[in-house]
């Protein structure tokens, strides 16, 4: 387009201008969501399981690094991802869930050392692992749908991140739910299934960014 | 901006035509092509258009600015890249029904249903694309605010369109 036309784009911008109803603070959009996720994950793991077992296992130190840090997992990457879906966030932000996410693997992998890297669980090699994996990309598919809704609103310039954190926030907290359900330590076998339920969710969430996030 | 969030049309135009050199001079780092420039603004104009309810007047209005103009930039380059790489430059994609020569490909078109027949098979982006393009002649940034692509997303669309059209009628021919 030559230069002379840019003054055409202006006059037609300006044209069709209709006022907007500006953003909420991305950190406000962020705990709206997680509040909404907590409360009804919540009512659930009550009705459903109780918080007997849990509270229980969370006695153990080695357990309650775990938890904590999957549930930051989930919280920091959310953060993020709103932050970033904003122009002129600073991309920082990107590297906010690390270390909860690398304290969170780590707890879980010293679980399997503790384990004695047993590939049996309680039932037999594979043991709960299929489910915990099915439950996993299932609980993140209603749980991404409801943060997408709130992302796409700023509609992403830089969708990659946006949505890689995304996922990795819902993927996290589906993981800390399954916590209530779940109730053992982790064999190598339950770990790997675990990351590769949260890879599949992170990898989904990237390959449909666009259409997503109703990114350009 | 706070007064163009509003919907104040005057402002809005103010303030686009004074950031306009500013984002000039952003889009500049990247590129030296002066063509090249002036797309990276107007494509950087739009997207500014279409998330300016993102910006919280209660923060500095330039990293916000810069933003877009530096992801701007940063996308036009990376297809650049990516078309010089994988494409070659077709000879007659752009040709238009009016030139003789692009006429002879539709020979096999009798009649105008033909072509609306052809059209309903592309995909809705492709064929909005095109209609906006060459059918109804809106200019690139009038159909990427018609139809919320961006000033790329159109280019792109419009090519591939064409080429598919030209795939559908070689198929026709056969």
């Amino acid at each position: 387009m030559p230069a002379m036309q840019t003054d055409r784009v202006i006059a037609t911008l300006a044209a069709q201008l209709q006022p907007v109803r500006r953003l909420r603070s991305p950190l406000l959009r962020a705990l709206l969501w997680l509040a909404v996720v907590g409360a009804v994950g919540g009512v659930l793991i009550a009705r459903e399981v109780g918080l007997g077992i849990f509270l229980q296992r969370f006695a153990l130190p080695r357990v309650a690094v775990e938890d904590v840090a999957t549930a930051l997992t989930a919280v920091t990457a959310v953060i993020a991802a709103f932050e970033l879906s904003v122009p002129g966030h600073s991309p920082r932000w990107a590297v906010l869930p690390v270390l909860p996410f690398l304290a969170w693997i780590g707890a879980s992998g010293l679980g399997c050392v503790r384990n004695g890297l047993s590939l049996h669980g309680a039932e037999g090699v594979a043991g709960e692992s299929p489910h915990c994996f099915v439950f996993i990309a299932g609980a993140s598919v209603p749980l991404a749908l409801g943060l997408f809704w709130m992302l796409r609103r700023a509609r992403p310039i830089a969708p990659l991140p946006v949505a890689a954190l995304a996922t990795l926030g819902v993927a996290a907290s589906a993981a800390f739910m399954l916590q209530f359900f779940h109730p053992f330590d982790v064999t190598v076998i339950d770990l790997a299934l675990h990351l590769s339920a949260v890879g599949l969710v992170v990898l989904i969430g990237i390959l449909w960014r666009r259409p997503l996030l109703a990114a350009d | 901006m706070r007064a163009a969030q509003s919907g104040d049309r005057a402002a809005y135009e103010r303030l686009l035509r004074e950031i306009s050199p500013l984002i000039r001079a952003l889009v500049r780092r990247h590129c030296s092509n002066r063509a090249d420039i002036e797309e990276m603004v107007q494509d950087t104009l739009l997207t500014l258009h279409r998330v300016r309810h993102t910006y919280d007047p209660g923060r500095p209005f330039c990293p916000w600015l810069a933003a877009i103009a530096w992801r701007r930039s940063i996308d036009a380059l990376r297809r650049r890249i990516r078309v010089s790489k994988y494409e070659t430059p077709e000879q007659g994609v752009y040709e238009t029904f009016s030139d003789a020569a692009a006429n002879s490909d539709l020979e096999g078109v009798r009649s105008a249903e033909e072509v609306e027949d052809l059209l309903r098979l592309l995909p809705a982006r492709q064929r909005e694309a095109l209609q906006s393009l060459k059918l109804k002649e809106m200019t690139l940034a009038e159909a990427s605010v018609a139809s919320g692509q961006s000033v790329a997303a159109l280019k792109v669309n419009t090519h591939r369109a064409l080429k598919t059209l030209r795939g559908l009628l070689e198929g026709r021919k056969r």
